[in-house]
């Protein structure tokens, strides 16, 4: 295994042991430049003012609201809805990270779009042999309904999240490498913007001390994106939220963001197709929507189309999209290029499309049906992580360091049998960051999701959401299963 | 605005204020079981508050007897009883919810901290603790949510369904106090022509809508039944009286008319005017009891009238 990279301190590796004794050990002469400021006032913090600090903080959260539904619980006030678990250490990423960063995920969402387009039209890149034609035609995730069918700019997906990780070299360096991307109904912008706003309330001072780009114009970003995608002709579009209601863990985000773009927050039920167009019921009777914001997923979206005993969605939605009467963001059918079997074609695609070379890396993949791909994975087997490319949830998954001799052997015949169902990469080991936990200050797993808006142009804020693993040495950043989240600091020069 | 907005602020309205009128009249009820009281009386008045909210028969499937203990439980925290003030303001609370987004911050939060903190008293057992500071808070949490939302939201059409809600739910309640309240003493005073007890009836039935001080101030006069009824259904200034909560209800229904609304807005404006031209001698000789009937079965055709014209889709919207 390697030595984890540390966001904040570049010895950690050596003194891991000393650091979980308390935030005394959290500055000192491995901190790395950008988080130097923070360290120091780290240092001179009592533990007892940051467990109030963080008391007050999950007051508010519930007092707000901010929280994620659970199901079945007996209500009890605090029973069937949860607050994602906010850790009060920020994660800094220096200003030239940024810029690159950025630059990467322009690129990469950019080239992606196109191979949506390209994938529903012309289908240039299967023709050219760099894509598997049978990957794409054979997809569960591929939507024919939408061949042919022209989106405002030709762009798909309007709001992506690209999930990121840090994996630390031998050398001590870390680089960043895109683990996902998340091109249907990405979530978790709003705890990117209420643990900023968390952040200030709690910690005034630090925002004085360090020059931290803002990030609270998102909403702003997302309601021109949106407008720039209306149906062509539309002068002063009306755009809606589109939310499978207030029982759906992410209800909070679809409020929170109708709110602050100021556009009705709408359920399926409100809305109906007439003489090819989309309405929403109003007081006033029916008013035409123009751009839709959906937070569901394509198969609930028409009965007509697609599952029919959806309640959540529209009937006729499909019809009045195709004929270009209303715009859905995302698109139809963008799934198709997140999916895995997809994600180790990427890098060519942005050569493919944009003919430049890739800034941001995928995690090094071998894709099995490549004949000399799966020779260095069945010679590898006990060092990779292989996995199905259509699986999810780590089902059908083989983590070879931690598999046993038969358990190797049992996979290597599956493998062989049908190698074009897996995928290999090595394991990672992703970076850590300093976390309050309850024995003190702990070096715990993260990742970082920006989200990249693409309309008449590609726009994002600085940074992202960050994800934690709340953990010792877990992995799993997801906020189903103990994950929690951080504040994300972008340093401007 | 949404339809679907329209009626969850409607009812989020209606069920905050129908909270704060079950801590009202809980209240005035717990009160008055502090005097001495013979034991008939005293059942008599919790099984007047259960029959106030037609829960007659649900409370005799739980309740083996009517006493203070079990009506305050059940009209508190009983999670089967629908009226009951825990489920009030979870509806409340859950409408509210829904709708977040077409609340200012400051009047969701309120309404989110309310219904936390409700939980928690209730789990710390302040219902037993201390039932009148309990009704005190529901009572204060409601003006606070009505303060807030006056104080911050923009006067728009999401602001004047809200007041129709509270209104309509204000003037229902009112109705059903006093229906009962002088139906139980129409049965009772030949029993017992006691003055000073008449008083103390009068005086809690004032204090529970806050009219007990008002009472004296429009009168300057010892306390009569049939100017408690004219206070509480005749008179314009007085908050909680049937007269003003059609008139604010009135007003707001015009604030948000639609092609669809003529006939409800007519009905209202009807109900106005007789409660602004009547006189109490005259609705006493026709019978009080008729007369709230006639109110009620009105406001509940208003109910039914706004959620056809604003709440719910016409059907013609749907091909």
């Amino acid at each position: 295994m390697q030595t984890p990279f540390d966001e904040m301190n570049a010895l950690a590796a050596q003194s891991q042991s000393q650091v979980q004794g308390g935030s005394r050990q959290a500055s000192g002469p491995g901190v790395r430049a950008h988080y130097e400021a923070y360290a120091r006032w780290l240092a001179e913090q009592p533990e007892s003012l940051m467990r109030e600090r963080r008391e007050q903080a999950e007051l508010i959260f519930r007092r707000v609201g901010i929280t994620f539904a659970v199901y079945g619980d007996k209500d009890s006030g605090e029973g069937t809805e949860r607050l994602i678990p906010f850790d009060l250490i920020p994660r800094v990423i220096p200003a030239a990270e940024w810029t690159s960063m950025q630059a990467g995920l322009a690129q990469r969402v950019t080239a992606l779009n196109r191979f949506i387009h390209d994938v529903y039209h012309g289908q240039e890149i299967l023709k050219a042999g760099i894509v598997p034609a049978d990957e794409i035609l054979n997809n569960a995730q591929f939507r024919p309904e939408m061949m042919g069918v022209d989106v405002p700019g030709g762009v798909y997906s309007h709001i992506a999240g690209v999930d990121i990780v840090r994996a630390g070299h031998a050398d001590g360096s870390g680089q960043y490498y895109v683990l996902e991307d998340n091109l249907r109904v990405p979530s978790g912008v709003s705890y990117m913007l209420e643990n900023r706003k968390m952040m200030m309330r709690l910690f005034p001072e630090l925002f004085v001390q360090h020059r931290i780009a803002p990030v609270a114009h998102y909403p702003d970003l997302l309601l021109d994106t949106l407008r720039s995608v209306a149906p062509p002709g539309v002068s002063d579009p009306t755009v809606v939220v589109l939310t499978p209601g207030m029982y759906n863990s992410a209800y909070f985000e679809h409020a929170f963001l109708a709110q602050q773009m100021g556009v009705e927050l709408v359920e399926g039920q409100d809305l109906f197709v007439d003489g090819g167009f989309v309405y929403m019921r109003t007081t006033r009777g029916p008013r035409r929507v123009d751009v839709i914001y959906r937070r569901l997923d394509d198969d609930f979206l028409d009965p007509k189309v697609f599952r029919a005993d959806s309640q959540l969605g529209c009937a006729g939605l499909v019809d009045a999209y195709k004929a270009g009467k209303v715009t859905l963001s995302n698109a139809i059918g963008t799934g198709i290029a997140d999916d895995k079997s997809i994600y180790p074609y990427v890098p060519k695609m942005i050569e493919f499309y944009l003919g430049e070379k890739p800034i941001l890396q995928n995690v090094p993949t071998y894709v099995c049906r490549d004949k000399d791909d799966l020779a260095y994975t069945l010679a590898h087997l006990s060092e990779l992580v292989v996995k199905e490319v259509h699986g999810a949830g780590g089902y059908g998954m083989l983590v070879g360091p931690a598999a046993t001799k038969a358990e190797v052997e049992a996979f290597r015949a599956q493998l062989i049998a049908n190698p074009s169902n897996y995928i290999a990469q090595p394991t990672l080991s992703l970076s850590t960051c300093p976390t309050f936990v309850e024995s003190g200050i702990a070096p715990r797993h993260i990742d970082l999701r920006p989200f990249v808006l693409s309309g008449d142009t590609v726009r994002m804020v600085p940074g992202g959401l960050t994800r934690v693993a709340l953990k010792a040495g877990s992995l799993v950043v997801n906020s189903s299963q103990g994950g929690g989240t951080k504040d994300t600091w972008v340093l401007e020069d | 605005m949404l339809s679907r907005t329209a009626d969850h602020l409607f009812w989020f309205s209606r069920y905050i204020e129908r909270a704060e009128n079950t801590a009202r009249m809980l209240d005035i009820a717990y009160q008055t079981s502090l005097q001495p009281q013979s034991a008939e009386a005293s059942e008599q008045s919790w099984r007047s508050l259960v029959s106030i909210s037609e829960l007659n028969s649900l409370y005799g499937t739980k309740y083996p007897a009517i006493n203070g203990r079990s009506v305050m439980a059940f009209m508190v925290a009983d999670e089967a009883n629908a009226s009951s003030i825990y489920n009030c303001l979870r509806a409340a609370r859950e409408n509210a919810r829904a709708v977040r987004g077409s609340l200012t911050t400051e009047v969701w939060e309120t309404m989110n901290q309310t219904w936390l903190e409700f939980c928690k008293l209730l789990r710390e057992g302040a219902l037993t603790r201390d039932p009148s500071a309990l009704f005190e808070w529901v009572k204060y949490r409601s003006h606070l949510s009505r303060g807030v939302t006056v104080g911050t939201m923009l006067q728009d059409e999401a602001f004047h369904f809200l007041r129709i809600g509270s209104f309509l739910e204000r003037a229902d309640n009112t109705a059903r106090l006093l229906d009962v309240k002088f139906y139980r003493h129409e049965g009772d005073t030949s029993t017992d022509p006691d003055a000073a007890r008449d008083f103390y009836y009068w005086s809690a039935v004032l204090r529970s809508v806050s009219g007990f001080e008002i009472y004296r101030k429009v009168y300057s006069n010892v306390i009569q039944p049939d100017k408690v009824a004219e206070l509480l259904i005749l008179r314009p200034d007085m908050p909680r009286s049937l007269s003003h909560c059609v008139t604010r209800m009135l007003a707001n229904l015009r604030r948000v008319a639609n092609p669809q609304s003529g006939e409800t807005l007519r009905r209202v404006g009807r109900l106005e005017a007789e409660l602004a031209f009547g006189r109490i001698d005259e609705i006493l000789a026709t019978g009080l009891h008729p007369f709230l009937d006639g109110f009620l079965a009105e406001v509940g055709d208003l109910g039914a009238g706004i959620s056809r014209d604003f709440l719910v889709p016409s059907t013609s919207d749907t091909p």
